[in-house]
Order: structure tokens, then sequence, then C-alpha cells
């Protein structure tokens, strides 16, 4: 081997040249990791807050925790409606298509097809949010799916406060349901924190006071693989703020006992009201539906069921639906005539009841064809004389009666504070009879009609109640509430005490012995009027509307049973009502004994109305066969 | 042997030691997922591999130059026989499953041919340039080097696998370039490709065209050659859009991605900016030793083979990084230092030529974390997981260690570094 291995045994190039080339060679390898280093420098140092943030959006998503609704209470604080924790089940968008994710989870969770278009259509509305797949899911589903939870990425199972109504169809009108919000709710408020997908209220109380109650949603981090996998949970976050406990005017307890004593399958409604300030103690319709099948989406056969329902159970019979008014409105044509001087509780009309009153062509007849003979006002509202009403209502003129009629609320909604509250069918004036049927085509039958509370005068049970309460406490309404009551005007009967102490003693008369002995108590003085309205659609709806003690009414309660055939079936359960609230003994004695029918003869209709602006029973549901 | 083992070069050693082990551990942090995948044991598998590259490290350090010099033209032409099959025969796997860089005997997995014909192309190289003494002066002298290393080139580049083939050039350049062959008339050689990269803008390429004029007027080549050069700069610029058109769509993207990754973040773009996110998230001292969220939640995508640097920036931060950059480049330098106290020009062109096959690979994998780089796959030494890779890098290790052994048995001082 050569000494100097390396001259001339590496080309021609001498040492020195050898050396010049490493020196570069290495100027090259120190010049390319000097590049290379800025660049990670450059990445690492310069731009890290840049990096660090987005490494963290990479992994950490948020995820909305709703905030529980707000407790609704009665006036003692019992619970009406609270919260109890449910599981939802929810899909974050990951790398995959979010179909291919509900495809995949589908046969766990029972999706179909169809299903699975409408959550899409969801998704799409809010792509950056979770998916809620199932609101209330059952504990197996959930166990199921934590077990594969790897095989569905994106998955996101958490506890979350479920709606619980424990009195559930006892309380369902008067709360109201729940439910995911639409677009058409979006569009139509104020741009709140409302987004796709929160729970608002839909109706009753949830919908009335829906921003009390609903909260403020917080949300939490997850920890999210790029596969889409939920790794851990982050602990950072905001906490969700519960919304406001809901304190109502009812009374828990009465509620309950109205829903047990309602007659089986009927439909009607019961409402209690405190005369002295229109807090509403019990607010009941029939049939009721159980709004805890609503927490967490509605199915769509329970849906189904209540929409094909002949029965309408969605609807709220005591605010939603107008019903003739019959004999509880001739309480309202007394106090008209009282108030204008045109009689007084002693006044007898000049024609005696003979069964009938013969006007113009027509026989109008009255419900007792054997005739009452001469009443003095006392009387005939405590006999309900159809004759005697004929020919105070003639005395006080149709346009007196429309003019009281329209100032003391009968067109107007009584401003509950309930949602969806219909306004009563009353005619404005005079001039709603010339539009109907032409000018000089009707004569002053309508007028006679109009006082036995018959003709084109529908009423909400709520508006009837108002009636009584005014005439039950000193002659001036207190707005019905639940929870604050709507500031409005006062209506104000002007009927001195006198007149209101005579037709509370012809109301008492009603029960102790006219056709509302149904109701009568034991030792309880119950002062009523009942009814029946004629029913063009079927059999006559029964009402009764009472108050007691007869001396210082302490509840009002109304009720209206739809096919009832006669007031005085409904007047028992009233009087049960009353006695359970003031805490008297509830059998009703004569309960099943043979009662005096004082409907509006039928064939006494002074014109058949239009079709297509049918005042007589016209609720808001679709047609009651 | 312990004498032998004495006089071993302990620095080349010592850094080949400290870069496997660092390896190592990535790897094994590479495989700590929150959902464990094949990846978690992968390690182990490295690590008989390493055993496997220590025993043929010992191997080839026991065979002498001379032999390796008798044997370099069967074993170039094993290598490119073995290419063509694979070419033929060959199956894709993983990423790349569509091409086809694997040898598979009953549907396993034997290796990729690629890594060792790496060092085939090397000895060829070096036996060639050795026997020659003369540095190539021209282009034509240039002609049968590039034939060399074209084969092999281009039928890795029909794999296809542009990294690999890539490294091919890279060793040729730089054991062109420690022959002696002047960096200009190197510059020429390359010259159709950098045109045909800058035919892309019109404006540039003419820019280029006349930067390539005055090259060619400084080195003065033969008329023909010089002719032949521009002549092959202009076809270049010619072709460009054709070529283009005709690569296929991920690679492409591939480029179009290394211009602008945010153009398609979730398809293309992905690996770079993920990459991107882990390194720079690491911050000087990174999220710790095994905790990388960007890993650990798969963001990372080949987090144990080519994307295994942004495990090192994003666990140990920029003092990781430097610590990886810098151990590359004493390992270089060492091996630059025995390329030139080798005994004989075979031995010095070969163990230089490692040097610039290591060095092409750690700059175009770093390079490409950073998006330096255009991504293409390619493993970084010592790091990566592959058991192809990691032989050819302990035989080229083997090579060296013997080939520093053979100076110091020849008695050079050894009175640097």
């Amino acid at each position: 081997m050569a000494v100097d291995p390396i001259g001339g045994a590496l080309s021609r190039l001498p040492p020195h040249q050898l050396d010049a080339k490493l020196r570069a060679a290495r100027f090259l390898v120190w010049g390319a990791i000097a590049v290379i280093g800025t660049a990670y420098f450059r990445t690492q140092i310069v731009d890290h807050g840049k990096y660090e943030l987005q490494s963290e959006s990479n992994r950490l998503r948020p995820i909305t925790r709703p905030a529980p609704r707000g407790v609704i209470t009665d006036r003692h604080g019992e619970v009406i409606a609270e919260n109890v924790p449910g599981y939802t089940v929810a899909l974050l968008r990951v790398t995959d298509s979010m179909r291919l994710q509900l495809e995949r989870i589908a046969p766990l969770l029972r999706l179909g097809p169809a299903d699975i278009e409408r959550l899409l259509q969801r998704f799409r509305r809010a792509p950056y949010q979770r998916l809620v797949v199932l609101a209330d899911a059952p504990f197996d589903v959930v166990s199921v799916l934590e077990e594969r939870r790897l095989q569905f990425p994106g998955l996101v199972i958490q506890t979350e406060p479920k709606r619980h109504y424990p009195d559930s169809s006892a309380v369902a009108h008067l709360v109201g349901i729940v439910g995911e919000v639409t677009d058409q709710d979006l569009a139509g408020r104020r741009p709140t924190a409302l987004r796709p997908g929160d729970l608002i209220g839909k109706d009753g109380l949830e919908r009335a006071y829906d921003d009390t109650l609903r909260g403020k949603d917080g949300f939490r981090y997850v920890e999210v693989s790029a596969l889409g996998s939920v790794v851990r949970e982050g602990a950072l976050g905001l906490e969700p703020e519960p919304g406001a406990t809901l304190r109502t005017t009812i009374d828990l307890d009465l509620q309950r006992y109205m829903a047990r004593i309602f007659p089986p399958g009927a439909s009607g409604a019961i409402v209690a009201l405190d005369p002295t300030s229109g807090e509403i103690l019990a607010l009941y319709s029939a049939p009721g539906y159980n709004p805890n099948a609503f927490v967490g989406g509605v199915s769509p056969a329970y849906w189904r069921e209540l929409n094909v329902s002949d029965a309408h159970p969605l609807l709220d019979r005591a605010v939603q639906a107008r019903y003739p008014p019959g004999s509880t409105w001739k309480l309202a044509v007394a106090a008209m005539a009282l108030k204008r001087g045109i009689a007084t509780m002693r006044t007898r009309m000049p024609i005696p009841c003979r069964g009938g009153l013969q006007y113009g062509d027509r026989f109008f007849r009255c419900w007792n064809a054997e005739g009452h003979g001469s009443l003095t006002l006392e009387q005939a509202i405590a006999q309900s004389c159809d004759v005697y009403f004929y020919q105070l209502g003639l005395k006080l003129g149709l346009t007196s009666m429309l003019e009281d009629g329209n100032a003391w609320g009968f067109r107007a909604r009584t401003g509950v504070d309930l949602p969806g509250e219909l306004p009563p069918a009353f005619p404005s004036g005079p001039e709603y009879f010339d539009r109907l049927y032409g000018a000089r085509r009707w004569t002053s039958a309508v007028t006679l009609n109009l006082a036995i509370g018959q003709g084109e005068n529908t009423q909400t049970l709520l508006n009837m109640v108002r009636l009584y309460q005014m005439l039950a406490s000193d002659g001036k309404s207190r707005t019905p509430y639940l929870v604050r009551p709507t500031p409005e005007p006062p209506i104000d009967l002007a009927l001195s005490p006198d007149q209101l102490a005579g037709l509370r003693q012809a109301m008492i008369n009603v029960v102790e012995r006219g056709t509302g002995r149904s109701a009568r108590l034991g030792a309880l003085r119950i002062a009523g009027k009942t009814a029946t309205a004629q029913n063009p659609q079927g059999p006559d709806h029964g009402w009764f509307i009472g108050f007691a003690p007869a001396e210082q009414p302490a509840i009002v309660v109304g009720a209206v049973i739809e096919y009832a055939r006669h007031g005085s079936a409904v007047a028992p359960h009233v009087a049960r009502v009353i006695a359970h609230y003031l805490g008297a003994d509830t059998t009703t004695a004569r309960y099943e004994f043979r009662l005096p029918n004082d409907s509006a003869p039928r064939e006494t209709r002074v014109l058949g109305a239009p079709p297509g602006d049918s005042l007589t029973d016209s609720t808001r549901a679709p047609a009651i066969p | 042997m312990l004498r032998r083992f004495r006089k071993l070069d302990r620095p080349l050693l010592g850094v080949v030691a400290v870069l496997s082990g660092y390896g190592l551990l990535m790897l094994y942090s590479a495989g700590r997922t929150d959902v464990p995948t094949i990846v978690s044991t992968i390690w182990l598998r490295q690590l008989i591999w390493l055993a496997l590259g220590i025993v043929c490290a010992v191997l080839v350090f026991r065979v002498s130059p001379r032999l390796l010099e008798w044997a370099t033209p069967y074993i170039y032409g094993i290598a490119v026989f073995v290419l063509l099959l694979t070419l033929l025969f060959g199956t894709g796997a993983g990423t790349a499953a569509g091409s086809h860089s694997w040898i598979t005997i009953n549907g396993k997995r034997l290796g990729q041919p690629a890594e060792l014909a790496k060092l085939a192309v090397i000895l060829m190289l070096a036996r060639w340039l050795a026997e020659r003494r003369e540095p190539p002066a021209s282009l034509r002298d240039l002609a049968y080097p590039g034939l060399i290393t074209l084969a092999p080139f281009l039928l890795v580049l029909l794999q296809p696998d542009l990294g690999s083939a890539i490294v091919f050039v890279a060793i040729l350049f730089s054991m062109l370039y420690w022959a002696g062959t002047r960096p200009a008339l190197l510059l020429l050689l390359a010259s159709p490709v950098i045109g045909l990269v800058l035919a892309f803008s019109t404006a540039v390429w003419g820019a280029w065209i006349l930067l390539l004029s005055g090259l060619v007027l400084w080195v003065r080549p033969y008329v023909r050659e010089g002719l032949a050069v521009m002549l092959a700069n202009v076809a270049m610029g010619v072709i460009a859009l054709p070529f283009w058109r005709h690569l296929a769509p991920y690679q492409q993207n591939r480029l179009l991605a290394f211009l602008n990754p945010e153009a398609d973040p979730r398809a293309t773009g992905w690996h770079i900016i993920q990459s991107k996110v882990a390194i720079g998230s690491g911050g000087w001292f990174g999220k710790g030793f095994t905790h990388g969220t960007q890993k650990r939640l798969a963001f990372l995508p080949a987090q144990h083979t080519d994307f295994i640097f942004p495990v090192v920036g994003e666990e140990l931060g920029f003092a990781g990084v430097v610590v990886a950059l810098t151990l590359f480049a004493m390992l270089l330098f060492v091996l630059m230092r025995v390329a030139r106290r080798a005994t004989d020009p075979f031995s010095s062109f070969c163990v230089f030529g490692i040097a610039g096959m290591l060095f092409a690979h750690i700059v175009e994998n770093v390079g490409m974390a950073v998006n330096l780089m255009p991504i293409t796959g390619i493993p970084l030494p010592f790091f990566s997981y592959g058991g192809s890779f990691l032989l050819t890098c302990a035989l080229a290790i083997g090579v060296s260690l013997r080939v520093a052994w053979e100076s110091r048995q020849s008695g050079y001082a050894d009175h640097s570094q």
C-alpha cells in the first residue's frame, strides 16, 4: 500500500483540490441544514401560535350542552314540569359524509331511509353543529352504542336534561309541549340566540313563557381524532345556565281533581278562576294527550293518531274552541237590561210563557213546552225561560245588545297568557247582519235568537267564565292569567251592588230550585247557570258556570262538555270542583235525577247561516261531526 | 476481533448508534396513538430489522473492497434484473397501493428492491470512475455514468416511485462532483430537467434560456454538445405541457399542493397542512415524548414512515429537530472524511456516493415535512420504519466502516476531528 494512499489514487486531483472539494461539500451540507433549520424555526417558533391554535381546533370540537328549561310549579310550589336526565345520541361531521355516518348507525337505531333523509335535511341547516339523531335514547341503545363507539366516527352520547311532566295528560293543554325549533319559528322571532336544533316551547305555558323558561346553552369540548372518534372529553367549556322557575297560579291538586272527575270519553273543558284576581286555578281540556311523548321528538305514529282523532286532543277547548253560549248568555242579557234600567229583578214581561212566543209569522218556542207562566226576571233566570228573554231582548233592542256585548269583551280575546286563544265570534253591530243577509233582508228575529245565546254568537269557555267572574265580584273584569296578567283595560258591567246581588240570588235559585239543581251540594251555596247550547252538528253541548260561596265568591268554575245534551248534566261536575276547592263535601246527592232540559228550540232558526261563514259552532278544528 | 473493533471508526459508529436509538424511540412514540393501530408494535419489528441490519453490516465489513469491486458488475446486473421483475410482477403497499414497488412471493412482501439498487448504482459508478482515473471533462464523458444511472432510474420511475428515482440522480451528481467534474458541466447536464420545471412560466423559462446561453459560452464545451444542451432545453420547454398532462393525477396534485397546500386542504393538501400543524405546534421544546396530539389523534399521515419527522417536531420541539439535524450533519461529515481518507478510489467513491444518497434522503424527507420539498414517499434514514431501507443503510454503513478501517490499517494518521 502506498504511504499517501490518496494522492494519485483519486483521479489526477492533487490533495489540496480534494480538500477544497470536501470544504465545498461541507458548505453545501451546512447550507442545506441551515435552510431546513430556518424553515423549522419559522414554523415552530415564529408561527407557533398559529399552528398551536390549529392543532387545538383540530382536536377539540365544541358540543352544545343544552340548558335545562325552567321548572314550572303550581301556586304552592308543586312541580308541573321538571327535567330528568336523558341520553342524546348525536353525530359530529368527520371525514366521512354524514350520509355514510347515518347509514352506518341506522340499523342499530332502527332508522329507515325516510328518517335518514329527514336527518340529513336537518344537518344541512347547521352543518357545523352536532346532529342530534336520537334526542331521547333508551338505555339499552346507549349501552350498545357505547360498546361499539369506535365503529361510529363522530358519535357523541351525552346526558341532557329531558322535559318531564309528572301529571302528563292532566296538565297537557296547560303546559303545552316542547319541540325542536323550526324554520318558521326562527323566521318569526327576533334574531335571538336561537339556533336550529334548539328546543322551544310549542304550546301552552312552555310557549307563552319560552323566553323565561329557556336558559342559556353551554358547551364543552371533546377531543376528536382525525377519524372522528371522540377520544375523551375536555374539561374546558361553559356551564349551561338553567332557565328561570315559573310559578303559576295553578292549584295542581284542583287540576288533578278536575282531570279525575271529568266524564271519561267526553270532550270539553273546565276552567276555575279566582274571581277577585283573575288567577286561573285550574284549566283542563279533554281529551288530553301525553306531553311527555313530544319530548325528544314525537313519534310519527302518535302524531298521526292525535291528528286523525275525531276528538282533536290537541285542541285546548278552554280557549281555542267556540261554542254557542246558550242560556249562560241570559245573564249577560239580564245585566244589560239592568244596567240600562230597562228592567229590575222584579220586572215581568207583557206576554207570559205558554210554551212559546208568536213573533211575526213564526212561533218561537220555549224549552219547556208546558210553559212557565208569568215570571219575574229573577224567576226567569232560575227557570231559564226562553219566552221571557225573547221579550227582554226585543225590549233591549239589537243595537243596545250588540253595543254592550262589544263593550263587555264578547268580541275580544280575554288576553289570557296562553298562546292561540281564539277571539269569540260576535257581531260588531247591526251592519253585520246587512253584510250577512243583505240590507233589509233580515228581521228582528235575530234579536230573539241572540237573546237566548243562540244565533250569530259563539264564545270561548274562558270568555263566558270571565262574565261570571265579573258577576261574582264587583262587576269589574280581572284578566285571567296563569303567571302574569296582561295589562288589559278592565271591563266594568256598571251594575250597582244591589243589582249584582239580585243576579247572584237568581243564580243561587238556579241551583237551589231551578235548572241547576243537580249542582246542589249539602251545605255549600253555589250560584250558577246551566245552558244547553244548540249544536247543528249533533247532540247539544252542555254548559254550567257557577261560583261559590254565593255570598263571597272565592272561585268561579265554568265547564262545557260537548254533546252532553243538557247543561244540568255538566252542573254536578262543576259543583264538585268547587266543593273540592273549598274543602266541602263533594258528593252530589241527586246526581242521577231526571233533569229539565233548557235547550233552545231547534226549529226556530231565523235563517240558515250561509255556508262558509258559520258562526254557530266554529271551533278552530275541522268540523266536529 | 477485539483489536479490529478498536480500529473501527468510532465517530461513525457512535453517530450511527445514536441516530438509530433516536429513530427507534421516535418510532415507538409514533405507535402511541389513542386508537391503537398496527403501528403500535412496529418499533419491535424495526428492532428485528435492526438486528438483521447489524448482522449484514458485520458481514459486509468482512468483505474486502477488492472483492466488492470485482463483484460490482454482477451486483449491478442482478439489481437491474430484479427491478425489471419488480416492474413486471411487483405489488403496491399502503398509501401507494397502485404502484409496483414490492417483490412479493406467495402474497408475502419481501422488500423494495429500489432501496438496494441504490447501493448497486453507487458501486457501479464507483468502479467506473475509479478505473477512469481522469475527471470527466465533457458531456460525452458523462454519457456512460449517465447510462449506469439511467437504467435503474427509469425502472424505478416507472413503478412509479419518483422519490427513489430522484435519489439515483443525487447519487450520480454527488459522485461526479467527487470525481472532479466541473460544477458548471454538471449544471449543463441537469439543465434539461431544470428547463422542464421552469417551463411552466414562459417568462421564467425565457430567463433560464438566456442564463443557460451565458453558461454555455462560459463553459465552452464542444460546439455539438453546446447545441445539444440548448436543443434539449428548448425541447423540454415544448414538451412541458404534454408531459404535465401525462402525469398521473396524484402526481399533479402533489406538485400543486406543494405550491399551495391550502388549495385543497381536505385531500391533497391534508398531509402537508397536518404535518406543518404538528411541527408548528411543537414550539421550542414540544409537547413531550409520546404526547403529540396530532399524532395521537391520527391527524398525521404515515407517522411511522414518511412523516416520522413531524413526530420529532411535535413532541420534542425545535430542540429535538436541531439535535436530529446536527446528528445527520455529523454523519455526513464523518462519511465525507472517510471518503477523503480512503486508500483507493473505488472505496472513496463508494463512501462519497453513500453520503450523497443519505443527504438526498434527509433533505427530501425533512424538507417535505415543512413544505420545502414536494411530497415524495421517501424514508428518513434510521427513523422511518422499513426493512429494505434499513438494510440498505446498514450495508452502506458496513462498507463505510470497512473503508475507514482499511485506511487506518494502512497507517493513515487519525489527526482530525
